[in-house]
């Protein structure tokens, strides 16, 4: 009886496999095209003339570089670049200083009023920074602080530190204890602990801390183009905008050429770390 | 006897004046610091902070030589650092009676600078790790959000820009205008209204795409599955600004490649559909469909990766059974992925939303929050965060309104938060 159906049935299965496998690959087809079709665009037209008309998927020549001599030469690219790599590279030695630091202790010490000050992590979290924008302008004024980098370090970094602190507790969390008690037998002190046994098992995921503290910056405009307002202050992602935000005067192609230098590296960076950052995410979701 | 079991009490009575209650526990150092600190911070109260909790509530009094609002910053700063220093002050009366406890059971108690350096070093130890990164966070974050809060109760605008003119406190005012002002009230009335649409859409899209990619993606039988991870990466990967830039020049309605390639192509391939050029950038209808579209392209791969894993940790006789039982496709979706999706990814689906509902980078870059505008300095797809925003980059700034309306979005975003972690059991921590 049971062979009997499975015989008449077999056909239909495999129809419906047919269908199935089919629809599959048309899907991851189809959105393969959509993700890549606007990355290629940008990425074609920075090699296109300078004057292009349409921003358009396009691969007849002719071909140049001009665009990128164009940006070092003729626009203050080559500076904003730099600002926004000493405003990253701050951030992020400092941010994730501060957070590995916290991290640990939350993870390995009991201490009065520990859940308390977690708690306070966790509200404070919750606040969106960047609507303090307006009093981070006037306390801006007030410590001159307009214009300068240490003063958009700091946003960067406070903003930053409860969330991080928090996910870094949970990385902490997953190294066994039994390594600090069986070093704390051999006399080895505090520091010692924390910096020869737990930090090197760690270090996976302070990478990955560094990457998203470095990215940060990189990413921001709303903090940058409100905290620095001098064309040599900008940081990247506020002087690319000013190429394409004058609608008599778009430029796209010195817009594409400038867009991948930045997407690039951080795009290549991503995935190089993707595989810890990927682990972590279901770690985190996990304890919830 | 008596005079014993009064003796904790004793101590912690005489440090109401820091560091007696410590001389008398006999710790002469650590005393001596507690005193110092306290004669310190009094003679910043008689010095500046005083005149600063002052200037804190009079905004200043002499227009042209005052500045209010730097009178509100350095109160501002004043009363967090009174708020510290009052937490130690009871921080230091706990410590007397607990000494004070410890030598009446007849327990050790160190004192000297080795005493303090041993102490600092075991018990002190996790205080001064978290440390830097609660500086931070107060100077950081506490400071500049009491200033929001304060500002959202003054008359901080265009008319009253300090040092010229004084900045006082008006109550309510704003929330007032906001709520019941008309002109203010239909355009906080219309921008709510798109930033809940918005917020909805465009998170509901890519939480959908992403947990539906993710599903059709994991099929044992895919080939190429590492470059398809990879491709599909790649939204997240790109500076979102940078591909937000790049749709702004793809939906441009006379250069863009929507119009110029992909409608054409799309008339090519389907000739009966007739479809034509569309007003992306100037029809605020069509605006807000490119947004919810690109913001579903920009958000969908952190779900995907998200919801990858979890379906990876799934037991696959779970699947098994269900299909000797005779279940569809359709059934096992729902009674065991889902389930098991919701279980993990739940809190951050909810963040995904608080996250789109302040999206500030998406809505400006991508057409300014423009076509048009709905008055009060808003185009047709601001959303508050953006109007804000524009509330005080405007020629007429209006610092205090914007900070009404910040104070607005943060009780929305921190009640939903707080909801969120309850639920999931985030406080129950150990």
């Amino acid at each position: 009886m049971a062979e009997k159906i499975k015989k008449t049935t077999t056909s239909s299965i495999k129809r419906k496999r047919f269908f199935q496998h089919f629809f599959t690959y048309l899907y991851m087809i189809i959105l393969s095209i959509i993700i890549l079709y606007p990355l290629a665009i940008t990425f074609i037209s920075a090699f296109k003339n300078a004057n292009l008309q349409a921003f358009t998927l396009n691969f007849s020549g002719p071909w140049s570089l001009d665009n990128f001599k164009q940006l070092f030469s003729t626009t203050l690219y080559g500076t904003w670049y730099m600002n926004t790599l000493i405003i990253s590279v701050m951030t992020m030695i400092v941010q994730v200083a501060a957070v590995t630091l916290a991290g640990y202790a939350y993870s390995r010490y009991n201490f009065a009023g520990k859940k308390w000050s977690l708690i306070f992590f966790l509200v404070v979290q919750m606040i969106p920074t960047m609507a303090a924008l307006t009093a981070f302008f006037v306390l801006g004024l007030l410590v001159h602080g307009l214009n300068s980098f240490w003063y958009i370090t700091l946003v960067y970094i406070g903003g930053g530190i409860p969330m991080n602190a928090y996910l870094m507790k949970g990385y902490f969390d997953t190294v066994p204890y039994d390594f600090d008690e069986s070093a704390k037998l051999d006399g080895a002190g505090n520091f010692t602990i924390f910096w020869k046994i737990v930090f090197p098992l760690v270090k996976p995921m302070v990478a990955v801390q560094a990457l998203w503290a470095f990215m940060g910056p990189f990413g921001d405009y709303m903090t940058a183009s409100y905290l620095l307002r001098a064309q040599s202050k900008w940081t990247v992602a506020v002087g690319l905008q000013s190429f394409i935000s004058d609608a008599q005067n778009q430029q796209f192609a010195l817009f594409a050429a400038g867009a991948i230098l930045v997407a690039l590296p951080i795009c290549l960076l991503f995935l190089y770390l993707q595989r810890y950052f990927v682990s972590g995410l279901t770690a985190g979701g996990a304890k919830g | 006897m008596k005079e014993n079991k009064q003796s904790p009490r004793t101590s912690a009575l005489l440090s109401i004046i820091p560091g007696l209650g410590q001389f008398k526990n006999g710790q002469k150092v650590k005393g001596g610091i507690f005193l110092g600190l306290f004669i310190l911070f009094v003679i910043e109260m008689v010095f500046f902070g005083g005149n600063a909790l002052v200037g804190l509530v009079t905004l200043g009094t002499n227009p042209g030589v005052d500045n209010s609002m730097f009178l509100m910053v350095q109160g501002t700063l004043q009363l967090l650092v009174t708020i510290i220093a009052l937490f130690f002050y009871g921080v230091q009366i706990r410590d007397a009676y607990q000494t004070a406890v410890r030598i009446q059971k007849g327990k050790e108690v160190e004192d000297g600078w080795k005493g303090i350096r041993d102490s600092l070093a075991t018990n002190g130890f996790p205080y001064m790790l978290t440390f830097p990164a609660y500086a931070l966070m107060i100077f950081v974050i506490i400071l500049p959000v009491l200033v929001t809060l304060f500002m959202a109760f003054t008359n901080y605008n265009f008319n009253h820009v300090p040092p010229q003119s004084l900045i006082s406190w008006i109550g309510i005012q704003n929330f007032h205008d906001m709520f019941f002002l008309s002109s203010y009230r239909a355009t906080f009335l219309s921008v709510f209204g798109w930033t809940l649409i918005w917020t909805f859409a465009a998170t509901t899209l890519q939480i959908t795409l992403g947990v539906f990619t993710a599903v059709v993606a994991n099929q044992s039988f895919i080939k190429g599955k590492r470059l398809f991870g990879i491709i599909f990466l790649l939204p997240w990967a790109v500076p979102a600004f940078v591909t937000i830039m790049s749709f702004s020049n793809i939906f441009n309605d006379s250069a863009g490649a929507i119009n110029v390639q992909v409608i054409p192509f799309l008339n090519h391939l389907l000739p009966f559909l007739h479809l034509h050029g569309l007003p992306w950038m100037t029809n605020p209808l069509w605006t807000k469909v490119a947004l919810i579209m690109i913001q579903g392209w920009l958000g969908f791969p952190y779900i995907y990766v998200l919801v990858t894993g979890i379906l990876q940790s799934i037991d696959q006789n779970l699947y098994e059974a269900a299909t000797i039982d005779g279940a569809t496709a359709i059934q096992k979706f729902n009674h065991i992925t889902l389930p098991a999706i919701l279980a993990v990814a739940a809190p951050t689906f909810v963040t995904q939303y608080t996250f789109n509902f302040n999206n500030f980078t998406i809505i400006y870059l991508f057409n300014n929050g423009g076509p048009g505008d709905v008055g009060g300095g808003a185009g047709r797809s601001d959303i508050l965060i953006s109007w804000i925003y524009k509330l005080t980059t405007s020629n007429t700034p209006q610092y205090g309104l914007a900070s009404a309306i910040t104070l607005l979005i943060s009780a929305i975003v921190i009640g939903v938060s707080l909801v969120v972690f309850k639920k999931t059991h985030a406080f129950n921590m150990d």
